[in-house]
C-alpha cells in the first residue's frame, strides 16, 4: 500500500556529521558489500571490467568546495535515503511494493513486487534510489533493517553498515523522532539541519554542520604559507637546474 | 531527462489514439458521420490499436513487464495507478460504442450513452497522463499547471488529424472536422507556447547551496565527484540538451505540430476534389506524427532534475 502510515511509531535515521567525514567512502563500500547478499540483494554492476563500469550503490560520497578563498574549505558529503516523513517516491508508486514502515518509519521497496517503473526515482529530489539495471528493479537505502533487529547479531553491530564502518564516528544512527535519543540531543547540540525542507518531504535524516575554526578566525593563507624557495644561484643550485632540465628531455 | 523511446511513442501513440476515439465519439453522437459498419470499425479498430500499441510499448519501459498487471493496485495515491485504470476502463464504453457501431444494434441514445462513457474515459486517461509529469516538484519543467491541459490538447489536435484522413478517405463530409482540426491546433500551439515561455521565465530557485544545505558557508563547487562513471541517476536525470538545439527543435515542432495542420485544415474547409483532400490530410497526418514526436521529446530533454545540484553544482 503505497498510502502513507498516518504517523509512525519510531522515526529511525541516520546523522551525518559534516565536521568530521573524512570522505574516504567506507560507509558506501561497507553498504555494497552488505546489502549485495542483504534485504535488497543482488545489488548488481554493469561492465564491471569494461570500459564503462558502473552499478547500484545505495550512498554516494560527494567532496565539496565550500566557501571563497581563504575562508574556502572542503566538505565531504554523503547521500543515501533520507527515510522522509512523507516521502512522494512512497505515494506514485502504482504497486505499492514503496511502503513507509508504520513502526519505525523505514522507506523500503518490496523486491518481489516492484516492476521498475523508475518513477519514484523521478520523485525524489536526493538522487537516493537507483535502478538496478539487471534485475530490473528499484534499489533504496533500506537502513539495514536485516542487521538492526537481527538477534544473532552482538548488540553493537545491531546498526546500519555504514554507521558500523565508518572510522571518524560521522554517522550516527538512532530514533529521531525520540527528542530524549542520543541522535536527537546531537541534532540540538549542533543544529543538525535537513535538506531540501522546501520540497516539502520532511527528511528525517540530520547533517550536522562543519565546525567553526577553532581560534575563530580563518588563517592568513599568504603570512603563513612560505613563499617557494629560489636558488640562491650557487654552484650546487646550478648543477641541479642542469640536471633537472636534463632529465626532464 | 532522459527522453526514453518507450515512454516518447507510449504517450504520442496512444494520445493520438485516445483524440481519434473523442472525436468518432463525438461525431457519432452528434449525428456528423454515417453509423456505417466499416467505418466504425476502421475508425474505431485504428483508434483502439493505436491506445494498446502505446500500452504495450509503455512496458517496454519497465524493468519486469510481466507484473505489469501489479499497476493498477494503488489508484489512491498514484496517478500512474489511475492512468492504467483509467486506460483499462475505457475500453468498456469504446468496445460496447464499437460493438452497436458495427453491428448497428444500438438506439440512439445507447449510442449516445457509449460515446459520452468513452469521452469521459478518454479525457480522464489524458489527463492522469499529464498529471504524472505535472505531479513532481523534482522537475521544475514539468510541475507547471500547464503540462496536463496540453496533453490533453496534442491528444486532441493529434486525432483530429487522423479523423479526417479517415473521413477524406472515404468521402464523408469533412468540414466540421477541418474546423475541429484548426482549433485543436490553435489551442494546442496557444498552450505550448505560453508552457514553452513558462519554463524559460520559471526563476531557478534550487542551488547547490540548498540542495546541501551549506549556503551559509559560501558558494558550493563541486570537487570530487562520488564515481568515476555516470551511474543509474546520472544517465537517467542528467540528460541535457543544447539550449540552440532546443531552440531550433521546438520551431521544428511549431511548424510541423501546428502550423501545417492548420493549413491543411484551412485547406480541406474549401470545395476540393477528394484525391486533393485525401492527399492534404495525408500528409498533415505525417507532418503531425513527426511534429508530435519531436514535441515529446524535447518535454523530456529539456526536463531538469534537481538532484543535478548534487553531480554539477549551480542552480535548477
Amino acid at each position: 500500500m503505497t498510502s502513507l502510515p498516518e504517523q509512525t511509531q519510531k522515526k529511525l535515521g541516520l546523522v551525518i556529521d559534516l565536521d568530521t567525514c573524512v570522505g574516504c567512502h567506507a560507509c558506501a563500500t561497507s553498504c555494497k558489500e552488505w546489502n549485495a547478499s542483504g534485504y535488497s540483494a543482488p545489488l548488481t554492476d554493469q561492465d564491471a571490467h569494461g570500459a564503462d563500469p558502473h552499478g547500484a550503490w545505495l550512498n554516494r560520497i560527494h567532496s565539496y568546495e565550500v566557501g571563497d578563498g581563504a575562508e574556502s574549505r572542503t566538505v565531504h558529503f554523503p547521500r543515501s535515503c533520507l527515510h522522509c516523513e512523507t516521502p512522494a517516491c512512497v505515494t506514485v508508486c502504482p504497486t505499492g511494493a514503496s511502503y513507509k514502515r508504520a513502526e519505525d518509519g523505514i522507506v523500503l521497496v518490496n523486491p518481489d513486487t516492484c516492476i521498475g517503473c523508475k518513477l519514484c526515482s523521478w520523485a525524489c529530489p536526493y538522487g537516493a534510489r537507483e535502478y538496478d539495471y539487471e534485475d530490473g528493479t528499484m534499489k533504496k537505502c533500506t537502513l539495514c533493517v536485516d542487521r538492526i533487529y537481527n538477534e544473532t547479531f552482538a548488540p553493537e553491530d545491531r546498526i546500519p553498515a555504514c554507521v558500523r564502518a565508518c572510522p571518524t564516528g560521522a554517522r550516527h544512527f538512532g530514533d529521531l523522532g525520540d527528542p530524549s535519543s542520543a541522535v536527537s540531543q546531537l541534532v540540538q547540540e549542533r543544529e543538525g539541519f535537513a535538506l531540501l525542507p522546501e520540497i516539502g518531504y520532511r527528511p528525517v535524516n540530520r547533517y550536522l554542520p562543519p565546525r567553526p575554526r577553532r581560534d575563530g578566525h580563518s588563517p592568513d593563507v599568504a603570512a603563513t604559507v612560505a613563499p617557494p624557495t629560489r636558488g640562491t644561484g650557487s654552484l650546487a643550485d646550478q648543477f641541479f637546474a642542469w640536471a633537472d632540465k636534463a632529465l626532464a628531455r | 531527462m532522459n527522453p526514453a523511446y518507450s515512454v516518447i511513442v507510449f504517450t504520442t501513440a496512444s494520445g493520438a489514439g485516445y483524440g481519434l476515439l473523442i472525436g468518432l465519439a463525438a461525431a457519432a453522437a452528434l449525428g456528423l458521420v454515417p453509423i456505417d459498419a466499416l467505418f466504425g470499425f476502421l475508425g474505431l479498430g485504428v483508434a483502439l490499436a493505436l491506445i494498446t500499441t502505446g500500452l504495450l510499448t509503455s512496458t517496454f519501459h519497465l524493468g519486469r513487464p510481466e507484473r505489469a498487471w501489479r499497476a493498477l493496485s494503488q489508484w489512491r495515491s498514484s496517478w500512474l495507478s489511475r492512468e492504467g485504470v483509467a486506460a483499462i476502463a475505457t475500453y468498456v464504453p469504446a468496445g460496447a460504442l464499437g460493438f452497436g457501431w458495427v453491428f448497428g444494434e444500438m438506439l440512439p441514445h445507447q449510442i449516445a450513452a457509449g460515446a459520452g462513457l468513452s469521452v469521459a474515459c478518454a479525457f480522464a486517461t489524458l489527463w492522469c497522463t499529464g498529471m504524472i509529469y505535472a505531479s513532481l516538484p523534482t522537475i521544475r519543467a514539468w510541475h507547471q499547471p500547464l503540462v496536463a491541459p496540453i496533453y490533453v490538447a496534442m491528444a486532441l489536435a493529434t486525432g483530429s488529424v487522423l479523423l479526417i484522413l479517415m473521413l477524406a478517405a472515404f468521402g464523408y463530409p469533412l468540414r466540421w472536422a477541418a474546423a475541429a482540426i484548426i482549433a485543436s491546433a490553435a489551442l494546442a500551439w496557444i498552450l505550448k507556447a505560453r508552457y514553452w515561455a513558462a519554463i524559460d521565465s520559471a526563476e531557478k530557485t534550487y542551488t547547490a547551496e540548498s540542495a546541501t544545505g551549506l549556503g551559509r558557508f559560501g558558494t558550493v563547487r563541486p570537487l570530487d565527484p562520488p564515481h568515476t562513471q555516470p551511474n543509474y541517476v546520472m544517465r537517467e536525470m542528467g540528460y541535457q540538451v543544447a539550449r540552440r538545439h532546443a531552440v531550433k527543435l521546438r520551431r521544428i515542432a511549431a511548424l510541423l505540430l501546428f502550423a501545417v495542420p492548420i493549413l491543411a485544415g484551412a485547406l480541406l474547409l474549401l470545395n476540393l476534389a477528394a484525391p486533393v483532400q485525401i492527399a492534404i490530410a495525408a500528409l498533415a497526418a505525417v507532418s503531425t506524427a513527426v511534429g508530435v514526436l519531436t514535441e515529446r521529446w524535447l518535454f523530456f530533454a529539456e526536463a531538469e532534475h534537481i538532484v543535478v545540484l548534487y553531480y554539477r553544482g549551480g542552480t535548477a
